[in-house]
């Protein structure tokens, strides 16, 4: 009776193996395809593009051609950098784009120190406007934004010393520079936030060691506390770089003139009509590019638009998830 | 030196206030100042002049014209609150879904990370603009662009919806679900952040709990629902407010908004436009807010 009783609790504890096992291998296949197919979704335009920018306009036609070009060229890169004037566009860009990031960087790091660490009157009160910052549409700021910057002024000094209406900062750099250094430039208000939540979870008893040290509340937070924040740093200076990048906002209301690549490459399709038929060498009022041709010099500009940040990624992707966890944006 | 006097408590403060002051300047110069302003102008005709602009002051009549008068700010306002309405569920629900898979342990973990994320990095409505008037370009007109659009996603979605009718499930929720499948690469790309955000929360959930449960004979759909869910709860209140703003960048509002401003140079008439916007955008995150703050779980 016994022995038959472990036996069939035998067969009982072995199906259940053989149901968990099967179970699990069946979710985790699962799981594999999921994880293909999106992941396939999201690199597929690129892939896309990067085979559009080496195929020769011959194999545009061929409808045997799927991804992988017969006849490789790189004309088309040729000639979307000549229409994009691209080294001179990428170095523009990237200068401006890194100067807002570290500025915007800064200001928020010592906005978000200020309201981690001190009490001083008003500070939930100001917090919350750090909120409304985040929350209030950029385009509610739009109009008064530009008249301000159209003629800037600080307190009435440029009228003061030249007696003209202040100074015209459209289409330069400055205004987005401006906003970014005193932490109210483009999504500036999350930068604060995340610091503030970082520095929050930081332990206070550090602080203070150094205070009785006799280190000044400068001097801590330059000696230790940004050491110890390289976290939100990274995270914040990714946001802000990418961000900044690809923003059309700003870039269209305050530099629609600049040579920044998200002007540039709004603009790319039309230039691309315009300019591809000199190009090619065709001649006469009427020369038009064939558009399937033109729409290949498109796609190859916008991926070389986004190439910079491709590489780029390649290189902090590790750092990107790392960071984001250990900032405490969660907090 | 005055600065004797002071207790530590107010040279705290005021150390503080030093830390603070260059967002302060920032925020009373270039934040509050244009936003009253911005008011001023909704209730205003604004002249720009060379040196300047003139404001002449003409009560409601801006947001009567935005409300009554223009042809298209109705539509495009409702359009886009509504699509932010229904967008919210579903980049919610795949972001959270998203970060369940990937804060399993598989190989290739980490490979999968960097290629969901790539979204956040490559979300840019240059991008798109310039694809959208490729395609016009292209085609010539705006309805050919389009059709040529669904034409490549090669799928027709009406299957789905026959299969899911047939099988009982009501109407509404089937067409929900066709939406979900024929715009899933808007919701893959508009969701990295919310991705990022969850897998964080997921990862700050203490494995003892897990262990527990398993001992005690729950299964892998028990914890999620009474474990997971509750845990990050507090997040998907974040997450849908940064949705929410999210879709502002480049909603058919805002661009609606700096046309009205920058294109037909009606500056008065943006800016009641632009207050609109906000106002129905803050109804939106209130009531959303507190809907879901009433459930929310809040661990500590």
């Amino acid at each position: 009776m016994d022995a038959k009783l472990l036996k069939s609790e035998a067969i009982v504890y072995r199906y259940h193996r053989v149901k968990n096992k099967s179970m699990a291998w069946l979710w985790s296949f699962f799981r594999l395809v999921l994880i293909v197919g999106i992941g396939f979704i999201i690199i597929r335009p690129i892939l896309e593009r990067i085979s559009v920018a080496f195929k020769s306009p011959e194999d545009i036609y061929n409808p045997t051609i799927y991804m992988v070009p017969i006849h490789f060229t790189l004309d088309n890169v040729k000639h979307a950098m000549e229409i994009l004037n691209y080294w001179p566009l990428l170095r523009n860009t990237l200068l401006f784009v890194i100067l807002t990031t570290l500025l915007a960087t800064v200001s928020s790091a010592l906005a978000g120190y200020g309201f981690a660490r001190f009490k001083f009157p008003g500070s939930n009160l100001l917090f919350a406007f750090v909120v409304l910052t985040i929350l209030v549409p950029a385009s509610t700021l739009m109009v008064p934004m530009y008249l301000h910057f159209r003629s800037f002024d600080v307190l009435g000094l440029v009228t003061l010393f030249t007696g003209r209406e202040g100074l015209n900062l459209i289409n330069t750099y400055w205004p987005s520079l401006i906003m970014a250094a005193l932490g109210v430039g483009l999504k500036s208000g999350l930068y604060i936030y995340i610091f503030r939540q970082f520095f929050r979870g930081l332990p206070k008893e550090i602080e203070e060691a150094a205070l009785i040290d006799g280190a000044g509340g400068i001097r801590t937070f330059l000696t230790i506390m940004l050491p110890n924040s390289i976290p939100p740093i990274i995270t914040v200076m990714l946001f802000a770089f990418v961000w900044q990048y690809n923003d059309t906002f700003y870039a269209s209301l305050f530099m629609n003139n600049s040579e920044l690549i998200a002007n540039s490459i709004a603009a790319l399709p039309a230039n691309v009509n315009q300019k591809l038929p000199q190009l090619l060498g065709i001649v006469g009022t009427e020369a038009r590019a064939d558009p399937n041709h033109a729409a290949m010099i498109v796609d190859t500009g916008i991926l070389m638009a986004i190439a910079p940040l491709i590489i780029m990624y390649l290189f902090v992707q590790r750092y990107f998830v790392e960071s984001v966890e250990r900032t405490g944006v969660v907090g | 030196m005055i600065n004797r006097r002071l207790t530590l408590t107010q040279r705290r403060a005021l150390l503080g206030i030093f830390f603070i002051l260059p967002w302060l300047i920032g925020f009373v110069f270039l934040f509050l100042t244009p936003l009253i302003e911005s008011v001023r102008f909704s209730f205003s005709v604004l002249q720009v002049t060379p040196d300047g602009f003139t404001l002449a002051f003409n009560g409601i009549e801006n947001f009567r014209v935005a409300l009554a008068v223009d042809p298209e700010f109705n539509r495009v306002l409702t359009q886009s609150v509504l699509e932010m309405v229904y967008d919210v569920p579903m980049i919610l629900f795949f972001s959270l879904f998203t970060a369940t898979l990937l804060n399993q342990k598989f190989r290739g973990r980490s490979v999968a990370r960097a290629i969901f994320f790539l979204p956040v990095i490559l979300a840019s409505g240059a991008v798109e603009a310039a694809q959208v008037s490729g395609l016009i370009q292209l085609t010539g007109s705006a309805e050919a662009a389009q059709e040529l659009e669904q034409q490549q996603m090669g799928f027709d979605p009406m299957m789905v919806v026959r299969m899911l009718g047939n099988a009982g499930i009501p109407l509404w929720f089937v067409e929900y679900i066709a939406e979900a499948i024929t715009r899933i690469y808007e919701i893959i790309s508009s969701s990295g952040v919310q991705i990022l955000i969850f897998l964080a929360a997921l990862q700050s959930v203490p494995s003892s709990m897990y262990e527990v449960a398993k001992i005690d004979g729950a299964t892998a759909y028990e914890s999620f629902w009474k474990i997971t869910f509750p845990m990050v709860s507090p997040l998907i209140l974040t997450n849908v407010i940064y949705t929410i703003i999210d879709s502002f960048a480049d909603s058919p509002v805002t661009q609606r908004i700096y046309q009205t401003a920058f294109v037909s140079q009606n500056f008065g008439l943006s800016a009641a436009m632009a207050w609109l916007y906000t106002i129905a955008v803050s109804l939106l995150l209130i009531i959303i807010g507190y809907l879901i703050s009433k459930r929310v779980f809040y661990y500590n």
